[in-house]
């Protein structure tokens, strides 16, 4: 075959084939021709087909080239490729030079694990042992210590919330003089001159005003102060003292004596106005367990408490017979029940009405048969004939040594507060006086309105007034030189516990504003300008416990929290003949007035702690306020026509003030209570203006009761944010509801399952049940409502393990407080003396839970372990699942309530806990975030979380130990145990919910005599 | 026997009044849109509404910044007015839907003359109605997680919640309720155009008639629409209150958990339907000129499908109260008794005078035929079905089971600004619609007219 015809052949099959002129050739046909020729030739050639498709060959067309399909996948091809290679540039190896990073981790210190450290806060003298959670040095979290006998893990509201204290951005945040920032130096210096003048004068001018002082290094130095400065005087006052209780055990035993009990072991308990199971009175957290642990119904020996008391306190509602009494009539009770009950001469009345005299009858047969196993109690505010009563009741009964202990004065130096201040003021205003120094303390706001205490300050008759505070306030704003204080979480010191055991203070943080202690301030006046605090307390102790083996002594008590062996021992205390008991206090007519320590923020001095204003008081539920209390037949009584939120004027002896009236079921008629610590000028931004000062008509003469108290109604209203909308179960149409399941000790009894409800069966539902008998843990809640006391411990204990927001008055008032955990107060029965039942109510966790059903988005999920989660991050907060909930456990964030912004929270916060946003609904989580700790240490370690070694923020700092959390999956688990119990029940259990929380249901323990 | 014959035997007035031709009806209706000059009152009730409309924009734009908080909402009600007003506007909608697709398929021709704008009412109803359930929400920019979209990590709804049902209930009746008016409107936007002598009204009207010439292939495939759609709405009518209802009965909360209320909120969601058409009609025929279109014949059925909607609500209000006190359920009773006694009574009260006592006037004939005492009372209905959402919402929510927790729902100055502000915007809407739409269907009214009538060879 020829080349042509091959040629054709290719062209016919593929026509890209064809043959083709490429440049040789066509130079080579050129060269062929000749003449003329050429030219033609070349545009003959360069018309040429094959011409033509050279040019095309040589400078191709793309478009033909792409119209081929397979080109077109190989573009693509190569766009790929080169797209992947110029990845591939970064696949260069770098050659490896190790760097290593610059660890100094700090010993013990993992992040994202806290620390825990020992150290004990101060109340009015008292210490409560704690144990503060530290996260990267930051602390965040108080826990009660449960190695200190004071505490046993338990620990009342006022210490939960220090740690909100420590962070309060109102605090005082440097020296001042006249108001003017200045330095430490300029303190020193400006002190230097009138204090050498003093040295001359022996000190005639130096006055020095504390609070009470047990801690052992700060009265040995002020001992030392005294010494170096003879003439020099030292006050004492705080206005919620313990005069009385001082005076009364005068009278009895002639010597101050401190009196603690032993509540396990008393079968019968009688409080003469004692209110020993609300955060305050001294040793509340060992007497609310010791008082619980003895309320078994269980047990076969439950104990009796008859409370007698001027107000509606927690004692009272957890009494088993209460009987409200003017305060005065108290001591008419008291000698009554001595004198004609027990034999003891006491100058007995017998003014008391037939109900008070059977009730003192009863008591007193009650507390003849139960000799030495009784305690008989006064309250601090009772005059101290009371309390010499009480003593010499206990003596006779043989109570002493048994459940009632005596000890020396944990007040370093128990003079009469009232007496004391109103000394200082004389000599203020004889002139007497140089250089006052005041450390801590608000007296001129708290002063008794007839010491006129701030009127003397302002006055130019003291030189030079130095104010050593947490706080800018009401007093430091009459002083010259107002000295930041170092919170005592920033600060070394020490203290005692009610039973005078000494913990060392130890700081937790370095002082946020540079703060100074009072030990610091103190040791200027001693001349040791230098010593730090540390070296103060340090340098006591090594002098108490001199010896090669300090150091040990020293790190172990730092460590455990408190100083082994300085409890104080029981001594015997001998009666002093009765006769010495004052006369009777005469009857009198007209209004009684109660003035009471705030349940909340006590004397005034939480005043800007949110925490504690927004905390429900325990009978009122009330929140940012102290209205006057006053009973429900008072209220209505011709005169009065008082609503709660009227305005009334009271009138004290001349001095007048203004306050909100609340109607409160079972306070004693003609008698009202004023709650102090409000009203406050100068506080910070939660204190400021909220509430009445009733310091305003406090008398120096009767402090605690006053008698003739003028109400007048202005006809005005003022707005009252309480958190619960309606205190009875007992519905307005009559109904009652099974919300508060209680017996006494008879009926139960007779009938054990009392408490339980007709539950639906399980399969009563459309969705398909889950097995979580199958799972590895099941966590559920037993809360007992016999064991608790509602002293409002949780909400706090919550509030701080989960950052929850406070909201502010007006928000409380629509009813959008954030408590993830409340404690509703039910009252029951007769109004002038009803039955009042705690519930403190968390998630129920229900495994039916009504609010999962409804969430659009799937916000809150239940997980394999029963919890009822909440998805912040999914919320978008339709509200629709609170709507459905029951239990109305959940809280939404209606407005941005969380402070963001304010950089000292920022450090307070749980890291372990998301903070909300606006918009998002919330609610109690069981504290996930330690169940996943303690799922996660254990895994490590290979083995199931134990029970008990998890407990809930709630659990853990109950004193009572009433809420018990746990796995019930365990049968063996203490919740398992507990709610095997027949008392046991699920509140609203008929909705099928099948909630995990459920309680115990209530028993008392009634005399039967006086069931009538 | 033919309709006006029948008319006249039972005295009833005409559904149109005699003397009217094709032209004269086309001209009536268009010259509104196309050739009147725009009346002052017009000015000033659109000028009124727009500024209310401007008070809601405020009101939502504080709501935004601020949060939710801002209205009277709180725990335990944390529903108030916002699922008060949803409830309310959507059930206001329903007349439109019940007028256009269920009175077609029944062949009630009388209500060609109203059912152009009762659709658009519908619809702006139901943009009102649509507003309210993202502004309650805590996070309004998350709205979207309510809707089944894919997204990375595979979050779904949560297909048990009623208000997921909601969301698929409201937005199927709003699309359907757009299509069905707009499908009606084409022939109508075409006369329009074809009458319109501005250029730009031309292309405008033009663009929207999508190209109808009126051929006899047009009129086929537009009624094998109409009628399809009106197949789709007819049971939308039932089911969109239904599922709105469900967002209470499906919760366990005394006074919202009980198996009469999807019935119970149809009817009454028609009750106030119509009680709003006829607010609506009445002065708009007035001040329009319209009585010849809209006759007391109109305002007679209207009134008519009140009384027996208006006891059907009556009935449920019975069962209610009948059921608090026979089941002898606890929490139950009281609500009972929370309601007649408890501090929000007064409003249950007013609520049955509105919707119970006061409409049983609608028994007498005159009253049925007077646009002055049908304008009072439809306006009382609408202010009962208002209240009966309020009612039932905030009444059940603030006292429920444990009494601790129970609270007071007091309205905010944002409350009401929210709500009055949603009656300007849908006021607004309105106005607007009558201005540049032909508010009755010119079409359909000229099927009316006896030139209409095929005649028996």
């Amino acid at each position: 075959m020829d080349q042509q015809s091959e040629n054709s052949r290719r062209e016919a099959i593929c026509p890209s084939k064809k043959s083709k002129l490429d440049l040789a050739t066509a130079r080579a046909r050129i060269e062929e021709t000749k003449g003329p020729e050429y030219w033609r030739s070349l545009e003959e050639l360069a018309g040429s087909e094959e011409f033509q498709e050279m040019l095309h060959r040589e400078f191709p067309k793309g478009a033909s080239e792409w119209l081929d399909s397979v080109s077109r996948r190989g573009f693509l091809k190569l766009m790929g490729a080169s797209m992947a290679l110029a990845g591939m540039t970064a696949c260069t190896k770098q050659p490896l030079e190790p760097i290593v990073p610059y660890v100094r981790q700090p010993e013990e210190v993992i992040p994202g694990r806290p620390l825990f450290f020992a150290t004990a806060f101060t109340l009015s003298g008292y210490a409560s042992p704690v144990l503060v959670e530290s996260h990267l040095y930051r602390p965040t979290k108080i826990e009660g210590n449960a190695q200190h006998p004071a505490s046993l893990g338990g620990t009342d509201i006022f210490a939960q919330a220090s740690i909100l204290g420590l962070y309060d951005p109102d605090r005082s945040q440097t020296i001042t003089y006249l108001g003017d920032v200045r330095t430490w130096g300029d303190f020193l210096s400006a002190i230097r001159g009138p204090l050498n003048v003093q040295k001359g004068l022996q000190g005639a001018g130096i006055r020095i005003l504390t609070q009470t002082v047990s801690s052992p290094t700060l009265a040995d130095q002020l001992r030392s102060v005294l010494r170096l400065y003879p003439q020099a005087k030292w006050h004492v006052y705080e206005p919620v003292n313990r005069d009385n209780v001082y005076e009364g055990a005068r009278m009895a035993f002639g010597q101050p004596v401190e009196t603690s009990y032993k509540l396990d072991a008393a079968d019968v308990i009688l409080s003469l106005d004692a209110d020993f199971l609300s955060a305050g009175f001294p040793g509340q957290v060992p007497y609310a367990r010791d008082f619980a642990k003895h309320r078994d119904p269980d047990s076969g020996n439950m104990s009796r408490l008859y409370v007698i008391e001027s107000t509606m306190s927690t004692t009272g509602a957890k009494a088993d017979h209460r009987l409200p009494m003017r305060a005065w009539e108290i001591e008419q009770f008291a000698r009554t029940l001595a004198g004609s009950g027990l034999g003891i001469s006491s100058g007995g009345s017998t003014l008391l009405n037939a109900e008070q005299a059977k009730f003192a009858g009863a008591v007193a047969k009650e507390l003849q048969n139960h000799r030495g196993s009784s305690v008989v109690m006064a309250g601090d505010h009772q005059p101290p004939a009371v309390h010499a009563i009480a003593h010499a009741i206990n003596q006779q009964l043989g109570n002493a040594g048994k459940t009632v202990f005596y000890t020396d004065p944990v007040n370093a130096n128990p003079v009469n507060h009232t007496e004391s201040l109103k000394d200082l003021v004389s000599d203020m205003r004889a002139g007497k006086v140089d250089m006052l120094i005041i450390m801590g303390g608000n007296p001129a706001y708290d002063a008794p309105a007839d010491c006129n205490f701030a009127d003397v300050l302002k006055s130019s008759k003291v030189p030079l007034r130095i104010h050593l505070g947490l706080y800018q306030n009401e007093t430091a704003e009459l002083c010259h030189w107002h000295v930041n204080e170092a919170h005592y979480l920033e600060a070394w010191g020490d203290t005692r516990a009610y039973d005078g055991t000494v913990s060392i203070v130890q700081p937790l943080i370095a002082p946020l504003y540079n703060g100074k202690s009072a030990h610091e301030l103190l040791s200027l006046l001693a001349g040791q300008a230098e010593a730090t605090g540390y070296e103060l307390v340090q340098g006591y102790w090594k002098k108490q416990h001199p010896g090669f083996d300090f150091d040990a002594f020293w790190r172990k008590s730092l460590h455990d929290g408190w100083i082994e062996g300085t409890a104080y021992q029981a001594r015997q205390a001998t009666l002093q003949n009765a006769a010495t008991l004052p006369p009777q206090t005469p009857a009198s007519q007209g209004i009684e007035i109660n003035f009471r320590r705030d349940p909340s923020i006590y004397d005034g001095r939480f005043a800007n702690n949110g925490w504690l204003q927004e905390l429900p008081k325990p009978m009122t539920k009330m929140t940012w306020d102290n209205p006057v209390l006053i009973s429900p037949a008072m209220a209505v009584a011709q005169r009065m026509d008082l609503k709660s939120e009227d305005v009334v004027e009271l009138e004290l002896n001349g001095r007048k003030v203004e306050a909100a009236v609340w109607i409160q079921a079972g306070h004693p008629d003609n008698s009202i209570t004023a709650f102090l610590g409000y009203g406050r000028r100068r506080s910070g931004r939660a204190g400021t203006g909220a509430g009445f000062d009733m310091y305003q008509i406090r008398p120096s003469a009767t402090p605690w009761f006053a008698n003739g108290v003028n109400i007048r109604k202005t006809g005005g209203t003022y707005v009252l944010a309480s958190t619960q909308g309606y205190q009875s179960i007992e519905t307005p149409n009559g109904a009652e509801r099974p919300l508060i399941q209680a017996a006494t000790l008879d009926e139960y009894h007779r009938e054990p399952n009392f408490a339980k409800e007709e539950e639906p069966p399980k399969e009563l539902t459309l969705y398909p049940g889950f097995d979580y008998a199958k799972q590895p843990y099941a966590w559920g809640m037993a809360i007992d409502l016999n064991a608790c006391v509602g002293c409002n411990n949780c909400i706090i204990a919550c509030q701080s393990e989960n950052n929850i927001a406070i909201v502010g008055k007006e928000q409380v008032n629509r009813g959008r407080h954030m408590h993830w955990l409340r404690v509703d107060t039910y009252y029951q029965g007769d109004r002038a003396n009803p039955k009042a039942h705690f519930q403190p109510v968390p998630c129920m966790h229900c495994e039916n839970a009504p609010c999962e059903l409804v969430c659009p988005v799937g916000a809150t999920v239940h997980s394999t372990e029963g919890l009822n989660d909440m998805v912040y991050n999914r919320c978008v907060g339709t509200r629709y699942c609170s709507n459905n909930c029951p239990y109305k456990v959940r809280r939404f964030n209606f407005l941005l309530f969380q402070d963001w912004d304010t950089p000292q929270y920022k450090m307070m916060r749980n890291p372990d806990v998301s903070v909300r946003s606006r918009g998002v609904m919330e609610k109690c989580t069981y504290c996930v975030q330690r169940i996943s700790e303690h799922r996660i240490d254990s895994e490590r370690e290979n083995r199931k979380i134990e029970d008990g070694e998890l407990q809930t923020a709630c659990q853990q700092s109950c004193p009572a130990n009433a809420i018990i959390f746990g796995n019930i999956n365990d049968p063996n688990s203490q919740v398992s145990k507990l709610k095997a119990k027949q008392r046991n029940y699920g509140l609203l259990a008929e909705l099928n919910t099948r909630p995990r929380t459920t309680y115990l249901a209530e028993i008392r323990n009634p005399n039967p005599e006086l069931e009538s | 026997m033919d309709d006006r014959a029948q008319d006249v035997m039972n005295k009833q007035a005409p559904v149109i009044e005699p003397g009217y031709t094709f032209g004269t009806v086309t001209d009536k209706i268009s010259s509104i849109v196309l050739t009147r000059p725009t009346s002052n009152g017009w000015f000033l009730g659109f000028g009124i509404a727009f500024l209310v409309t401007m008070g809601l924009l405020y009101a939502v734009g504080y709501l935004f910044v601020r949060g939710v908080g801002i209205w009277g909402v709180n725990i335990p009600v944390g529903w108030g007015f916002a699922i008060v007003n949803f409830v309310w506007w959507i059930g206001i909608g329903h007349a439109g839907t019940l007028i256009s697709a269920i009175l077609l398929l029944l062949r009630q021709s009388w209500r060609n003359s109203i059912n152009r704008f009762a659709e658009a009412m519908t619809l702006f109803a139901v943009a009102c109605a649509g507003m309210f359930p993202v502004l309650h929400l805590g996070r309004p920019w998350l709205a979207y997680w309510l809707f089944p979209y894919p997204n990375t990590m595979s979050v779904w709804p949560q297909f048990r919640s009623p208000l997921v049902w909601d969301v698929f209930a409201v937005s199927t009746y709003a699309t359907i309720s757009l299509l069905f008016w707009f499908i009606g409107l084409i022939p109508d936007l075409a006369t329009l155009r074809d009458r319109s002598e501005n250029r730009a009204a031309q292309i405008i009207y033009g663009m929207l008639a999508m190209g109808w010439r009126g051929s006899a292939q047009h009129w086929a495939r537009y009624e094998m629409a109409y009628l399809l759609l009106a197949g789709l709405a007819t049971p939308l009518v039932l089911s969109v209150h239904t599922v709105v209802s469900f967002d209470f009965a499906i919760g366990i909360v005394p006074g919202w958990h009980t198996t009469i209320f999807p019935p119970y909120f149809v009817a009454g969601a028609i009750y106030s339907g119509f009680a709003m058409v006829l607010m609506l009609a009445i002065p708009i025929r007035k001040f329009y000129g319209l009585e010849d279109f809209i006759t007391d014949r109109h305002l007679n059925n209207s009134a008519k499908v009140m009384l027996a909607t208006g006891l059907i609500v009556a009935y449920g209000y019975g069962i209610e109260a009948f059921m608090g006190w026979y089941s002898g359920n606890r929490t139950d009773a009281f609500l009972l008794w929370n309601r007649l006694h408890g501090p929000y009574a007064f409003f249950y009260y007013l609520l049955l005078t509105c919707n119970i006592a006061i409409p049983q006037v609608l028994w007498i004939k005159k009253v049925r035929t007077h646009p002055g005492w049908l304008f009072l009372i439809s306006g009382v209905i609408l202010m009962g079905m208002w209240l009966e959402r309020f009612i039932i919402v905030v009444v059940s929510l603030h006292r429920d089971f444990l009494t601790s927790s129970w609270g007071m729902f007091y309205p905010t100055r944002w409350d009401w600004m929210t709500y009055i502000g949603t009656i300007g915007f849908f006021l607004a809407c309105m106005f607007l619609f009558l201005r540049v739409l032909p508010m009755i269907s010119i079409f359909e009214m000229r099927t009316l007219l006896p030139e209409a009538e095929v005649k028996a060879e």
